[in-house]
This record gives C-alpha cells, structure tokens and sequence, in this order.
C-alpha cells in the first residue's frame, strides 16, 4: 500500500466527518451547500422562537413541536455543515452517530422516567416538596 | 487493490458490495484507512461522547427544573431576545466556519484568515451575551447557589459556554499554525477536527435554546 494511493482522495473507501468533497466541482457547490443549510436552519430556528407566540398550534402540543423542530434542525447541521450522508462511504460515521443517539435517548429518557416514576410515588409524603429543595 | 482503483472515483460502490471480493476497509483487505479518515472518525467518536455527556446534564436540568426553592423560574429570569442574538451569532458562525473550511479545501490562505476571523469574533458575540445573562442572574441574587434549578441551568449553559471559549483558543491556534505552517497535511487535519467541534457546538446549542429557553418561557 503506497502512500500515493491512500492519499488519494478519489481511492477512498470511506470519508471523514466534516470532510469537504470538491469533486472539480469547484467551491461553489459547497457555499451553495452550505447555504441551503444555512437557509434552513434559520427557518426551523425562527419557527421555533414564534411557534408559542402566533398562537397557531394547540397549546398543550408546544413542546412536542418544539421537539420536533429541534431534531430537525439538528438534522440539518448534521448533513449539510458535518455532512454525515447515508452513503456506503459514511457507513462508520453512521453507525457511531447512531450508537451516540441511542445512549442520549437512554440517559435522557431513563432519567425522566425513574425520576417521574419516584415523584408519583412520593407524592402522598406530606412535607416532601420542602426536603427535595 | 486492483478491484478497488478499476471503481470509479471509488464512490458507486466502494465496499464492492455483492462482488464477492472483500475489498472493504476495516476488514484489511483494502489496506488501512488514511490518517485524515482516521483522525476524523476518532475526533467524530469523541464529539459524541461529549454530547452524551451534555445528555447527562440535559437529564439533570430536566429533573431539576421545577425545583426552584422558592426562588425565580425560567420564565421570571429568561430573556428570550437575548436567547434569539445567541442563537443567530452561533449559527452564523457555524456557517462562517464551514465557508473557512472550503476556503482551506481549495488553500486558499486570504479566505481562510477572513472566514475565520469572522467565525471568531461572531463566537465571542455568543460568549459576550452569555456571559452578561450569568453576571445579570449573579448581581440579582440568583447564582448557582440560589436553587436546585439554578445549579442545574448554570452547570448546563456554563459548560457549553466553556465549550465555546475553549473553541474559540482553538480557533485562534488554527489561524495561528496556518500562518506559521500553511496548509500541510497535519494542520488539516487539526483543522478538520476544530470544524467538527464548531458544528457539534451548534447542534448542542439547538437543544439548548430548545429546552431551557423556549421550554423555560413558553411551558
């Protein structure tokens, strides 16, 4: 294995996070990427400072909306300004971002339920509120 | 090898999938992985474990919230305004930082230093805002030490704002070994690691700005 083949780009079999891929596309493509990335992220943050504002959505549903908009929007850093894509060239990158998002949701999820879980059933104990301060 | 350079720009099929030659990298047939995918697949391991790590305080806020001992909620101290400028200055940065990487991609030193710049002094925006709310919450008499809720936002918030002082020395550091160094191979690969780190700064703070402040406020 030279070092002129692994330093080829064109010869890779996988492709780094973050990494560029300027195919003789010139930069263009990429500020054009970057820019729709931009122009996206943008729109999901301004939906989410007004979505509780404009009063267009079932109050009780806020947050779950505002979840959504969150993921989504991570969504699109993680493509466009990290370009994690699904091709066979970022199986590896995949698969560990899929590994991390599995942890995240179990410390968070996990935490939220035993926790809830606890505070039900400690409700009834008269002076509880004051001893969890 | 063979096999491997005959595909084309290696990208339609680089594991060669269903052509019964094991040319798939991490399985030594076809050779090792470059130092650039090796460092950037390490560097990306660590970011998610940061952001695992930033979970577990996610969780802590979460269950602390309404723990306030009597003293302000979100809703009292948040301003939402401030939150908005944050939000803007992270992102623009963010974006300013993936031109910088462009800009190294194609060595280009002028539009790196520029980006760069921009990317910085946008960063320090973030922190300035950041560090005003702390100080505001601290003069009022609402520090860390004020309620369970307090510890928790200020252990949050606090540590992504670490985060991104500690960005911005390694943004610093970049533009300095750039201008020392040039583009060789080794500073690339410090700089795609510190654009990396920039970005997943920004997704850090979407959940930020999503829990603590608009949850904070509005729920």
């Amino acid at each position: 294995m030279s070092d002129a083949q692994t330093h080829d780009p064109s010869l890779e079999l996988d492709t780094a996070p973050g990494d560029e891929h300027l195919d003789g596309s010139g930069v263009a493509e990429g500020v054009i990427a970057y820019l729709i990335g931009l122009g996206l992220a943008t729109l999901l943050t301004i939906a989410s400072f007004l979505l509780p504002v404009v009063n267009l959505v079932w109050p009780p549903s806020i947050p779950v909306a505002l979840t959504v908009l969150a993921i989504a929007q991570m969504g699109v850093h993680l493509v466009f300004f990290l370009h994690i894509t699904t091709g066979p060239d970022n199986t590896n990158n995949v698969m560990a971002l899929a590994f991390g998002v599995l942890i995240v949701l179990l410390v968070i999820g996990g935490s939220l339920w035993i926790m809830s879980n606890m505070n039900h059933h400690m409700a009834p104990m008269a002076g509880t509120m004051e001893m969890s301060h | 090898m063979t096999h491997v350079a005959a595909a084309p720009a290696g990208r339609r099929d680089p594991y060669a999938l269903g052509h019964g030659e094991g040319a798939a990298a991490g399985h030594g047939a076809g050779g090792p992985a470059s130092k650039r995918i090796i460092v950037g697949y390490g560097f990306w391991i660590f970011l998610l474990s940061d952001i695992v790590m930033f979970s577990a305080l996610f969780a802590t806020y979460a269950v602390l919230v309404d723990r306030t001992a009597g003293g302000p909620s979100g809703k009292d101290l948040f301003d939402l305004g401030s939150a908005a400028a944050e939000t803007g200055f992270l992102l623009a940065s963010s974006f300013i930082c993936g031109l910088a990487s462009l800009a190294a991609a194609v060595r280009s030193k002028r539009w790196f230093y520029i980006a760069m710049a921009a990317t910085c002094i946008l960063g320090l925006g973030f922190l300035a805002l950041e560090i005003d709310e702390f100080a505001k919450f601290i003069i009022e008499g609402n520090g860390p030490t004020r309620s369970a809720f307090l510890s928790a936002f200020f252990t949050l918030v606090g540590c992504h704002g670490l985060h991104v002082s500690g960005g911005i020395l390694w943004l610093l550091t970049m533009i300095a070994q750039v201008f020392a160094k040039g583009f060789r191979a080794d500073i690339m690969r410090r700089f795609l690691c510190f654009a990396l780190f920039w970005h997943a700064l920004d997704i850090i703070w979407v959940g930020l700005f999503t829990i603590v402040y608009l949850m904070g406020v509005y729920v």
